[in-house]
């Protein structure tokens, strides 16, 4: 029994579905990313979670208690961090952190002891007196967060809180943000587009397409072992190759486990293939390789290998060269359902 | 041949400049003459047009405070700006009470239905005052309300809520919905959160609703005029053009009476142009 | 954002039981509960004396008396057949259409003329809203002294320039007395629609406007290809609120010829005002102001296309 429990929630604005029927559970404690395209339902089912919307079917509890009928939101229990980080622009900083301690009625002395605490954690107290518009990107994420931590509530809901940060500062921001979440063990929600920051943070992902739930699993379940075309081609980048191999099949593999024959001990079960290369892109710490299968012809799609720039072999363009795909690594798909099949291609 | 287009291009550009000071003198001219009327001594103002040596246009005698003093001592000038100020002042606290709900109703809680119906509001304005005074009469009659303040108090608001509700529901619009949703999970009902952190933000536009509310209180003259028959119950823009003549025309005493009223609403009117201009805009060009 | 090790939040009390939803959340409910007060309203006090006005133009009724009997069409049949009511017809429409296209060709004109960028922007922009802001009733008081019989400023400098030297009854003549009606009106119309028309000109996104100018159009070609078709619907609610205001204008008339000379200046409200106020002929005065809606319900129609193609198109 999760957490954070939703059982067939449905959200549908007409003809369009947004939430398609999702069951999750969330675990005490964890982590869990949604993950997905724009307009694939992650924000909408974390809004129905968070009460700011109401489901058209379905149930949603938190910590046990049914909360789609009738909660506020104000009483679920959650704290949430918008994109926007939507401060107050009219109060201080102080004010901001304040505002949900002052909203439970408690005392003035409590306000300030909590407030200077959430403060402290995040490195923030020079910076109570300011005003949202003072203060730079990454510092209002940092309030926004206090103000999400003072009231200590059951379940933490991010939305996108990194995507307004310059790129520099996403990592960091990252790796902050899961130390922070670690330390409190707060179940959190956190819904992103970006499959890295999933990879990264995630205890688990939810990977989700057209409002409904493709995979959960680890992140290393969801990357090596995905459910489908969809979650196979949404994460890594670049995509996992698709190849048609016959008119039932498509056959998987990732870029990583497509390296030239050489490489593998002669003992190791690989499959095969000669690459005939049209393209070689030099990124730094890897060559993405550009090229066609003579063994699989069937689609117009090149596929991609990506060496790492320790495997120094020379590629030359237009040149063919034998290259090799590790069986553990090869996955099939169901070419119509797009659904992954269990076994050995 | 860079020279000669050098100079038509700065001929166009002198051009341009006359063409601006023309349409701003065409728009200005009745404001200067108004005011020079208004201190001008009366010997200096009644002279025949066809009397070619004195210049209308310059003062030839000296300025004088005259018609201002028999403005305020001798009309009922005052009481006149009294009662547009109670007037005014009445009919901004009704529409602020109706329009501000209705207002963020239709910025925040209606869908479709919600615009539809505030189209409806505003097309109020396509059945103008002066097809609605015949009736008013009768009703203003049955009401016992004839030659009463309070009859113009309550039919005002007919053409100041509509302005204002779709004006703030503009400026209701532009006020970011995270803070609002941000603040009920922070603890509080979507009203408290509405009166905590979204009016706080919505200031500006509260004070342009209330300004431009009066102003159109200030323009009306039909409704005053129908309702309004007795000298000391007139608002300035009734009274001045009906009421200032007793036996002999005093143009000057009228002038100085137009500029007192013209001037505070025109550099308040100034104050708020750009975000009524903004609202409008935004809803019209980017659809 | 180093934390500390063994940072400590500060442990609440549990949290507060779980509150049940009130009215305050019900949001379906809210919007509507919010919106009732001002539609009811403004519906009410609008709707109410309009149907009372098509009822009154059916009966007899007097002020004075709270009387009401039917008489059927007799008011519409007998002004029918007036002459001064076709003509007040004729003058309605003359102003209003003479106005508006003076309006947006002075207006556009001087749009166009002050959106090159100079010093006093500000300035111009604000002397520009004076007509506008100004009561209606003291313009056209204004606007009596300029035109006055004996000592208008106008004819003097007429006069003094050599330009004419006769003499303008501005509102002695009825010819002459119509235009004075039109000029005022156009004078405190244009100067409001040249800033609303800069307004939506400045909102245009200047890419479009500078790739025209790339794309080697000439000022015509862009005025109408470009600039002009983008301005439209801020260009068509500035006409047809001016059509309203014109149409439906009382002010102007009755203040600066009372309709006359020779009632030869009414238009339908002024007309409406006489008859039924001043006269005491309350039906007869209804039935003349209904004159008006054939004209504001086009205006209703076109505004609600606008609208819906704004809703649509975006």
């Amino acid at each position: 029994m999760g957490y954070v429990e939703t059982r067939d929630l449905h959200k549908h604005y007409g003809e369009v579905r947004a939430v398609d029927g999702v069951d999750l559970e969330v675990n005490e404690g964890e982590l869990l990313v949604l993950l997905g395209p724009s307009g694939c339902g992650k924000t909408t089912l974390m809004r129905m979670i968070a009460g700011l919307e109401v489901p058209t079917s379905g149930e949603i509890s938190i910590a046990g208690e049914r909360v789609d009928e009738g909660v506020p939101p104000r009483a679920r229990g959650i704290a949430m961090v918008f994109q926007s980080y939507a401060l107050y622009p009219h109060k201080t900083a102080f004010r901001n952190i304040a505002f949900p301690l002052e909203a439970a009625g408690q005392p003035p002395e409590r306000v300030k002891e909590r407030v200077q605490g959430g403060a402290r954690m995040f490195g923030i107290e020079r910076l109570l007196g300011r005003f949202p518009r003072q203060l730079s990107g990454g510092e209002r994420q940092r309030v926004a967060l206090a103000r999400a931590v003072v009231r200590d509530p059951r379940v933490f809901l991010f939305d996108e809180p990194l995507s307004n940060l310059d790129a520099q500062l996403r990592a960091i921001a990252r790796y902050e943000l899961k130390e922070f979440q670690r330390q409190l063990g707060t179940t959190t929600i956190y819904v992103t587009h970006d499959q890295v920051e999933a990879m990264g943070l995630g205890d688990r992902i939810a990977v989700m397409e057209k409002g409904r739930v493709r995979q959960i699993g680890t992140p290393q379940d969801v990357y090596d072992y995905p459910a489908d075309t969809f979650v196979a081609t949404f994460l890594g980048s670049p995509p996992m190759n698709l190849v048609e191999h016959d008119e039932r099949t498509l056959l998987g593999f990732r870029p990583e486990q497509l390296l030239p024959r050489s490489i593998f001990p002669s003992s190791q079960p690989v499959f095969s293939y000669h690459l005939r290369v049209r393209q070689v892109e030099h990124l730094g710490a890897d060559r993405l390789i550009y090229g066609y299968l003579e063994e699989e012809t069937r689609a117009d799609q090149p596929v991609i290998a990506d060496l790492p720039v320790t495997i120094t072999l020379p590629i030359a363009e237009q040149q063919v060269y034998e290259f090799a795909v590790p069986r553990s690594a090869m996955r099939s798909f169901d070419r119509a359902t797009g659904l992954r099949r269990d076994g050995a291609a | 041949m860079r020279a000669r287009r050098r100079l038509v291009h700065a001929v166009k550009r002198a051009a341009l400049y006359v063409a601006a000071l023309a349409f701003t003198v065409l728009a200005v001219f009745p404001f200067y003459w108004m005011t020079i009327t208004a201190f001008k001594e009366d010997n200096d103002l009644y002279i025949g047009a066809t009397v070619r040596t004195h210049i209308p246009w310059i003062f030839n005698e000296p300025p004088t405070l005259e018609h201002f003093q028999y403005l305020l001592r001798e009309t009922a000038y005052l009481a006149w700006v009294r009662n547009t100020v109670v007037v005014g002042a009445a009919v901004v606290v009704i529409t602020l009470l109706l329009a501000v709900p209705a207002g963020y109703a239709l910025a925040r809680l209606t869908g479709r239905w919600g615009e539809r119906l505030g189209i409806g509001i505003f097309l109020t304005y396509l059945i103008p005052p002066t097809l609605l005074f015949i009736p008013f009469s009768r009703v203003i009659a049955v009401l016992g309300l004839q030659n009463s303040l309070w009859a113009l108090i309550v039919v005002y608001p007919t053409f100041t809520i509509p302005f204002c509700t779709w004006l703030l529901m503009g400026f209701f619009r532009s006020i970011p919905r995270d803070i609002e949703e941000q603040a009920m999970i922070d603890g509080y009902s979507r009203l408290s959160a509405v009166r905590l952190v979204v009016l706080p933000l919505a200031v500006s536009g509260l004070l342009t609703a209330a300004f431009f509310s009066f102003t159109l209180v200030m323009q009306d003259f039909v409704y005053a005029l129908t309702f309004i028959s007795s000298v000391g119950k007139m608002t300035v823009s009734l009274g001045i053009p009906v009421a200032l003549f007793r036996d002999v025309f005093n143009w000057g005493a009228m002038m100085a009476a137009a500029l007192i009223t013209s001037v505070p609403i025109a550099i308040v009117y100034n104050l708020f142009i750009d975000r009524f201009i903004a609202g409008l805009t935004a809803g019209a060009v980017k659809g | 954002m180093a934390l500390p090790d063994g940072a400590q939040v500060v442990v609440p009390p549990r949290a507060p039981a779980l509150r049940r939803a009130t009215l305050a959340d019900r949001e379906d409910v809210l919007g509507r509960l919010l919106l009732a007060p001002a539609f009811l309203y403004v519906i009410l006090l609008v709707g109410i004396p309009f149907v009372l006005a098509i009822m009154l133009s059916f009966s007899g009724a007097r002020s004075g008396t709270l009387s009401f009997d039917w008489v059927g069409a007799r008011h519409f049949r007998t002004i029918i057949s007036d002459a001064q009511f076709l003509l007040t017809l004729r003058n309605t429409l003359i102003f209003t259409v003479a106005s508006q296209v003076l309006v947006m060709i002075l207006a556009t004109t001087a749009a166009n003329v002050l959106e090159v960028a100079f010093f006093g922007k500000r300035a111009v922009r604000m002397l520009l809203l004076l007509p506008w802001a100004v009561p209606v009733s003291l313009a056209t008081m204004a606007s009596a002294w300029i035109f006055d019989s004996t000592f208008s400023v106008i004819n003097w400098t007429l006069r003094a320039l050599g330009l004419f030297q006769g003499w303008i009854y501005w509102l002695g003549d009825p010819e002459v007395a119509m235009l004075a009606i039109i000029i005022i009106h156009v004078w405190r119309m244009f100067p409001f629609a040249t800033v609303i028309l800069l307004a939506g000109m400045t909102a245009i996104p200047l890419e479009i406007r500078e790739a025209s100018v790339i794309d080697g159009a000439s000022f015509w070609r862009r005025l109408f290809h470009v600039n002009l078709p983008l301005l439209l619907p801020v260009v068509t609610v500035a006409v047809l609120f001016g059509v309203v205001f014109t149409s439906t204008d009382l002010s102007v008339v009755y203040l600066l010829t009372r309709g006359g000379p020779y009632n030869s200046t009414h238009v339908l409200s002024s007309l409406a005002f006489q008859r039924g106020i001043l006269g005491g002929d309350l039906g007869q005065g209804a039935a003349i102001a209904l004159f008006l809606l054939p004209v504001l319900v086009v205006v209703a129609i076109i505004m609600l296309r606008l609208a819906r193609r704004t809703e649509v198109g975006g």
